[in-house]
């Protein structure tokens, strides 16, 4: 468990947009009636994304209203969630996975890059555009090591193509996401088993299967 | 070594598209409704025929679980819940069964809903799979389009409704009571069972949990016969699972192959052998974070199979293999698995909300040799004190990696200990 407080010093007003609005009212409806409270990760998501990448306690306020709920409930999801960024994040909110697959394969140098190009851990710069945080295992781990950046992942990174990454972003260019080994996904990266339609098509014939006749 | 024709998964790099033209070229939604009609007890009966244990880590027999659902529908609707929260360090499988081959998955939860008697099905999707959830979601339009989906799903009469969920970050929710509650829109913290979801799930309805790759197996299972895929890997441990090798080695990939393949096999054939040759093997962690290490002298003749990993006192669990070479810290390498689950830690339970960060402070001491000998005991009487005396799962796992670097490497803590004092 980690301590995580809500930024207080915004006083800025929190709305849905009319198409955020729509949005959230699709994820509401994808559970049975009175039972709205389940689309409060997906609501919260949606109003993150709004608030420019944190939850400010308007916008907490603002999804408890829009799903009928008490706050307190809100409040909870909003904190024992670690997606949900409670102080203001950078345009480009970069999370690094720090455990242990990661970590052998040389999460420790990209966390050094960080270091340097913004600062300790949970840093914002100044011009509001980078910011990082270690996280936990993020689900890539035979792409290890790895980053997401706000929505996509930037994986088989080492220091030199992780610093690219930084300039290019400080520089407003864009970024590849996947692989930055040539990688397609996960496949190894030497004589991948890749099946191809010929031999899919021999795996078909066979599969006109005895359980079916 | 799995022959080509045996694999369940032939787009799992996505070399061909996800999408459902070329899903179908590679025999996904074929012939759906003629498995359908041959009727709920079948599909049970040959999903328990098929020996298939659930792919999510436990290893519970599939089959059983489906028949543990009630029989008739009451007043309470029955759902299917897919657990595709993954998030065990290590597992990266089911986010490419996701992002490539979605139809073989929705197909899967089609034929379990219907063995079940659900009419809904929520995949719980973790929060950071942003791009695999968009392509699920297009991949579950494209079905209700061709009419796979919805009223009369693939003309088989049965009404099917799927929904993609999403979590926000946290791993606890991969524990299947946590993951209910963080349906219902509240904190991820398990549930005491009794009652078992198949009585009292999603809404206090019968539901069942089931990860995401084993739902993607019953199609084929179906279609090719439970005697195919029980003819597959060994007695008990049949059929063919998604590895993850990952850590040090040359090719680290994620490889479909039969179960009980060898570890030397599945290293040296598939990811390129370890980082400077397999005498520089130093250990392995063979199924995800949760379980025990292995060191290299165990590693050598070593079946990767639920029995045969459980005699060794580990666990195939996701089977997820973090390979370490001799460069490794063991020690750091475990501490950080250490300080993932204090992070990870719900706070329900007392001895893991207090044990977990109370044995990651030790273990950095370890790391840094600033301990005293007496402590490594200590360290492992408290992992025994959090393990099983709590309501989920989690106490144990971060008990286990500690015990099993504790049984395996005392002597390098030791020889560390000493070096800091002298």
């Amino acid at each position: 468990m980690n301590v995580r407080r809500i930024d207080l010093s915004s006083n800025e007003e929190f709305l849905f947009t009319d198409e955020n609005k729509d949005l959230a009212s699709r994820e509401v409806a994808k559970y049975p009636e009175g039972r709205q409270a389940s689309a409060i990760i997906a609501v919260l998501w949606i109003a993150q994304k709004q608030n420019n990448g944190w939850l400010s306690e308007s916008a907490i306020s603002h999804v408890s209203n829009f799903l009928n709920m008490q706050k307190i409930r809100t409040l909870e999801i909003a904190t024992f969630y670690t997606m949900f960024n409670l102080s203001p994040v950078g345009k480009y909110h970069i999370q690094l996975c720090g455990t242990t697959p990661c970590m052998l394969c040389g999460a420790e140098s990209l966390k050094k890059v960080l270091n340097n190009e913004i600062g300790e851990v949970g840093s914002l710069t100044k011009d509001n555009l980078l910011s990082w945080v270690e996280v936990e295992c993020l689900g890539a781990c035979c792409n290890a090591p790895m980053v997401q950046i706000n929505d996509y992942y930037y994986e088989d990174l080492d220091e030199t193509s992780f610093k690219k990454i930084i300039k290019d972003l400080k520089s407003g260019k864009e970024i590849k996401t996947g692989s930055y080994k040539g990688r397609l996904t996960s496949e190894p990266s030497k004589d991948p088993i890749i099946l191809l339609d010929d031999e899919i098509e021999k795996i078909n014939i066979k599969r006109i299967k005895p359980g079916l006749k | 070594m799995l022959k080509n024709e045996d694999r369940i998964f032939t787009n799992i790099y996505g070399n061909n598209s996800w999408n459902l033209t070329s899903a179908r070229r590679r025999g996904n939604w074929d012939s759906t409704d003629i498995l359908l009609k041959k009727g709920r007890d079948w599909i049970i009966n040959e999903m328990k025929a098929s020996g298939l244990r659930g792919r999510g880590g436990a290893g519970f027999p599939t089959g059983l679980k489906w028949s543990f659902m009630p029989k008739e529908v009451s007043d309470r609707p029955h759902y299917l819940v897919v657990n595709a929260d993954e998030s065990e360090p290590g597992t990266c499988k089911d986010r490419e069964i996701l992002r490539n081959e979605p139809h073989q998955f929705l197909e899967g939860c089609l034929l379990a809903s219907f063995a079940m008697n659900a009419h809904a099905c929520y995949v719980y999707v973790r929060g950071e799979y942003i791009h695999e959830r968009i392509v699920l979601q297009n991949a579950i339009n494209e079905a209700y389009e061709a009419g796979l989906l919805g009223k009369n799903a693939s003309n088989s009469g049965w009404d099917f409704d799927i929904y993609v969920h999403h979590g926000a970050g946290a791993y606890i929710c991969g524990e299947e009571t946590a993951l209910l509650e963080s349906l219902e829109g509240k904190k991820g913290m398990p549930r005491l069972k009794p009652p078992f979801p198949a009585n009292c799930g999603l809404y206090g309805c019968p539901t069942t949990v089931n990860n995401v790759e084993s739902i993607s197996v019953a199609p084929e299972i179906l279609r090719r016969g439970a005697s195919w895929f029980s003819s597959l890997g060994k007695t008990n441990n049949t059929g063919t699972k998604l590895f993850c090798i990952s850590g040090h080695v040359n090719n680290p990939c994620n490889i479909e192959e039969e179960m009980g393949v060898p570890l030397k096999e599945l290293i040296e054939k598939h990811a390129g052998g370890v980082r400077g040759g397999w005498d520089n093997l130093l250990a392995v962690i063979p199924g995800g974070s949760s379980v025990p290490c292995l060191p290299a002298s165990q590693c050598q003749d070593l079946s990767m199979d639920f029995d045969s990993l459980k005699e060794l006192k580990s666990g195939l669990g996701t089977a997820a293999v973090i390979v370490m070479d001799k460069s490794t810290d063991i020690i750091a390498a475990i501490a950080r698995l250490s300080y993932f689950y204090k992070h990870e830690s719900c706070g329900q339970c007392t001895p893991c909300r207090e044990g977990t960060g109370w044995m990651w402070r030790v273990m950095e001491r370890f790391v840094s040799g600033k301990a005293e000998k007496s402590e490594i005991d200590l360290l492992l009487e408290v992992s025994t004190q959090v393990e099983g005396h709590t309501i989920c799962a989690l106490g144990d796992a971060a008990a286990w990696p500690i015990q099993g670097l504790i049984r395996h490497f005392r002597h390098v803590i030791e020889e560390r200990i000493d070096n800091q004092v002298s």
